[in-house]
């Protein structure tokens, strides 16, 4: 018998319907992918089966959930809130994607663990302290006992989603409910919180329903797997057979739009002048001190070398805090840097007073990670897109409707769109209005960071080859920034790997990805989960320690293999 | 945290300081006060001794000097009018104001606080729009005409209140209604939307999801986030309430206080009681911002432990 069946469930918010006559099991042990793209309807579900989708201005309306409990059934669509106040935190218990938000900033991390064991197990206040340095101290905390005293704010991204499965494993759960557990963590993070929770099950012997967009997650986690989309359920089965032969048409869809590591990368472009030349270039951010102490300084940025050439697309690669943005913004002197040298063109960008800057960015655009936020809401897609050639003075008003059609043409929308607003378009297509805007000087350098990490993977997919297309056809130069190394390769003729403000290895993608010489690189590749439940599979070995690069230790790049350099203190 | 604490005193001394020079400088604009101190007919000569000898007849620069140096010897002159040191005159005043203050704070977060939470929980529902509506209705009210409507109504009509003076509890009831009316109105508002602020926070969910009954989610988790908020703004309006509220509520209740005061020292132009009073209440003013400040350090560990 499962451990929970839910069957025709429906779920609404208003009169619009989230989940449409779902039905599924979640055998008990066993870890069950709930798999979707955003408006699917999975996180609803999941929310419904603690029922806190009332909480979320939504409800159930109809279908029922059942948990199959060793004392009989329980029906948790006809639970009253009492009853499901026994349930939550102790029965069935649910973690979430944003482990920044998650926990409450004013509590102390022991008071939040601890009040799950006040509540189910009526223990008191030092007793559960106790059992909750206990529940630390399993999920892997280091220094269990000094985190009780800690405030969320002290503790890094990774190490409060630990917090959050401990408090949701203290009453050791039949179910835990993951609703998107690893999505706001780095690569490396995702795979030891990825580990931790298969550990877990071993240990506690829970069911896991665990929900998620990455296909490379769901093959790394899953036993079995249900695809839905628009709230409705196109496939069902074993994690082997759904990716093995995915029968619906949208799966096949949504497993050919996943990136995937080692499926190659574009040709290199014929060898030509250089378009972007950077040198030692440092950024520098100075750190308020207190009261005394005066002011500190931190290298975002520290001794970074790199050459974008015509038509080419170098992908930078790193996790949060490497420094990849600020480079970017760095480049293009959005933020001022500190030293180096940066020719663009075979101009000083370094030496451009503002004039001269306005002037050499038309050469130079940019592209941001939210299309919701870089969109000014309240101009129409014809200002929207031309506004660049307007500052520049390269389009007359009179031109301008014309020079939008032709721009949203070029972006693969409708000439239509040129009269309507933001707001009336979804995130793929915002992404593709702002490759537009920054098409409309022409320009020959487009600097993206992270610009496909905010769309679902079928959305992503369709950006990136719109990115691909116009570097065919126009010659466009790209310095592409993400997270994700399946991106980075797919679009990139070379990539370089920051960690700590410093490029660590550089090189030729293809020798990059199959040949890391570096040891972050290394780390970075082996955390990556792959969509091929056949091989990841086995538990991995565990990761490489790598230590953040420090200032002046050795800060030169050694040259391993034609163009491909690495970091001299490689490991 | 000392830090915090080191940074906020100075603030609180250069404030005192700028204070301090402006009710010298603004005092002075009133007049001569020699007029009133001395009635009708006096002579030129009786005129010229008084102005000597209550030192106007320095310069102004000289006389703010002075007025700086009883900062350090802890004289700070005699009331024109009364002829008793001006310390002595205040001090006597502190008590009753303070009471009546302490009096006006407890009644407005005892009624705010919950208040502006149910609205915030029974947002949607008739209950949250009626809370709304009559914060509204308080807000929109002078603390002259609560005062005034409430001494037509309870005492003079119905004759169950006492007006003037403070002598017994009854003698409370409608002074700290007047002077916390308008203030219970603001903060009700305020709660609710800190409250609301919160509730839609994900930490509100994990807290459900865990099991905890509704009222730990609410207060436990909710409120105190919420209560951040909510003392940053109280030490605003409390700082008004002493400013501006107390002066004049005791001037229409008649009550032995600074407020009270404040009113007669002016309109006498007895500058050495007035400026004492404008100092002290600024000084209660500064403490209390001050002492919010650091209590606000105190409920945000993000503040407490240094560097977000």
């Amino acid at each position: 018998m499962p451990l929970l069946s839910v069957r025709n469930l429906r779920v609404a918010f208003g009169a619009k319907e989230a989940v449409r006559e779902l039905s599924f099991d979640v055998p008990a042990g066993a870890t069950m992918a709930l798999v979707g793209e955003s408006g699917s309807g999975k996180s609803a579900t999941a929310l419904s089966i603690l029922r806190l989708i009332e909480r979320e201005g939504g409800r159930i309306a109809g279908g029922t959930i059942t948990l199959h409990e060793d004392e009989g059934p329980i029906d948790i669509t006809a639970l009253d809130e009492r009853q499901l106040r026994g349930l939550r935190g102790n029965r069935i218990s649910m973690i979430f994607q944003e482990p920044m938000t998650s926990l409450n900033p004013v509590l102390t991390v022991g008071n939040q663990v601890a009040e799950v064991f006040v509540r189910h197990r009526g223990m008191g206040r030092s007793e559960a302290l106790a059992a909750a340095r206990d529940a630390l101290d399993s999920v892997r905390i280091p220094e269990p006992k000094r985190r009780l005293a800690q405030y969320p704010h002290e503790l890094s991204g990774g190490l409060r989603q630990r917090v959050t499965i401990a408090m949701a494993l203290a009453c050791r759960p039949r179910l835990l409910i993951a609703d998107e557990p690893t999505t706001a963590l780095d690569v490396t993070t995702q795979a030891e919180i990825l580990n931790l929770i298969r550990e877990l099950q071993d240990e506690i012997g829970m069911a896991v329903l665990f929900i998620t967009h990455d296909m490379g997650v769901v093959a790394e986690i899953a036993d079995r797997i249900v695809v839905l989309r628009e709230g409705r359920k196109v496939e069902e089965g074993p994690v082997g057979e759904v990716f093995g032969a995915p029968k619906h048409a949208y799966s096949q869809q949504l497993m050919a739009a996943t990136p995937k590591l080692g499926f190659g990368s574009p040709n290199p472009p014929p060898a030509g002048a250089k378009l972007l030349d950077v040198r030692g270039l440092t950024t520098r951010f100075m750190v308020r001190g207190g009261f005394l102490e005066g002011h500190r300084s931190i290298d975002a940025v520290r001794n970074v070398s790199l050459s974008i050439g015509r038509a080419e697309t170098l992908g930078i690669v790193g996790e949060s805090g490497c420094g990849k943005s600020t480079l970017a913004r760095s480049i293009l002197r959005l933020v001022e840097p500190a030293s180096g040298s940066i020719l663009l063109e075979g101009q000083e960008v370094m030496r451009a007073n503002r004039p001269d800057l306005r002037a050499m960015r038309r050469h130079a655009q940019m592209i941001f990670q939210d299309p919701y936020a870089s969109l000014n809401p309240r101009l129409p897609v014809h200002e929207l897109v031309t506004e660049p050639a307007r500052i520049h003075g390269i389009v007359s008003a009179r031109d301008q409707r014309d020079l939008a059609a032709e721009l949203v043409r070029s972006v693969g929308l409708d000439e239509d769109a040129v009269d309507l607003y933001p707001h009336q378009f979804s995130g793929g297509q915002r992404q593709r209005l702002c490759i537009a805007r920054a098409l409309s000087v022409k320009p020959k350098l487009i600097v993206a960071d992270e610009p496909v990490s905010a769309l679902d993977v079928s959305i992503a997919r369709q950006v990136t080859d719109l990115m691909l297309a116009l570097q065919e056809r126009e010659g466009i130069s790209f310095l592409f920034i993400s997270h994700d190394i399946a991106v980075i390769e797919r679009v990139s003729h070379r990539i370089a790997v920051m960690h700590g403000g410093e490029i660590v290895e550089t090189g030729p993608s293809q020798a990059v990805l199959r040949y890391p010489r570096h040891a972050y690189t290394c780390r970075l590749l082996a955390s990556v989960p792959h969509p091929d439940p056949a091989r990841s599979r086995s538990l991995r070995e565990p990761l490489p320690v790598v230590s953040v690069p420090q200032a002046g230790a050795g800060a030169r790049l050694r040259e391993a293999a034609p163009g491909h350099f690495v970091r001299e203190n490689a490991a | 945290m000392l830090r915090h604490i080191a940074r906020t005193l100075v603030k609180m001394i250069v404030t005192l300081f700028v204070i301090v020079t402006l009710v010298f400088f603004t005092t002075r604009l009133s007049g001569d006060p020699i007029d009133y101190v001395v009635g009708q007919g006096i002579t030129q000569e009786d005129r010229e001794l008084l102005t000597r000898y209550y030192g106007l007849d320095a310069s102004v620069w000289v006389q703010y000097l002075r007025f700086l140096g009883s900062f350090v010897d802890g004289q700070f002159g005699l009331s024109f009018v009364e002829r008793r040191p001006v310390a002595d005159i205040v001090a006597e005043r502190i008590w009753p104001s303070l009471q009546l203050l302490l009096a006006g704070i407890s009644l407005t977060i005892v009624t705010a606080v919950p208040l502006g939470i149910l609205a915030a929980i029974h947002r949607n529902s008739w209950i949250g729009s009626a809370v709304m509506s009559i914060a509204f209705v308080g807000y929109a009210i002078p603390n002259f005409v609560l005062a005034v409507f409430m001494v037509l109504v309870f005492a003079f009509t119905l004759n169950w209140l006492p007006v003037v003076g403070n002598g017994t509890p009854w003698h409370f009831i409608m002074p700290t209604i007047a002077l916390s009316g308008a203030l219970i109105a603001a903060l009700t508002r305020f709660t609710r939307n800190a409250m609301l602020d919160v509730l839609s926070q994900d930490y509100m969910r994990t807290a459900r999801a865990k099991g905890l009954p509704e009222s730990v989610v609410i207060l436990k988790h909710g409120f105190s986030n919420a209560s951040i908020t909510i003392l940053s703004v109280l030490g605003l309006q409390i700082a008004g309430l002493a400013a501006a509220g107390n002066v004049v509520v005791e001037a229409i209740f008649a009550w032995p206080g600074i407020g009270d005061l404040l009113v007669n020292a002016a309109i006498l132009r007895d500058f050495p009681v007035l400026q004492f009073a404008v100092l002290v209440v600024a000084f209660a003013v500064i403490i209390v911002n001050g002492a919010i400040d650091i209590a606000y350090a105190f409920a945000d560990p993000r503040i407490r432990l240094g560097r977000a």
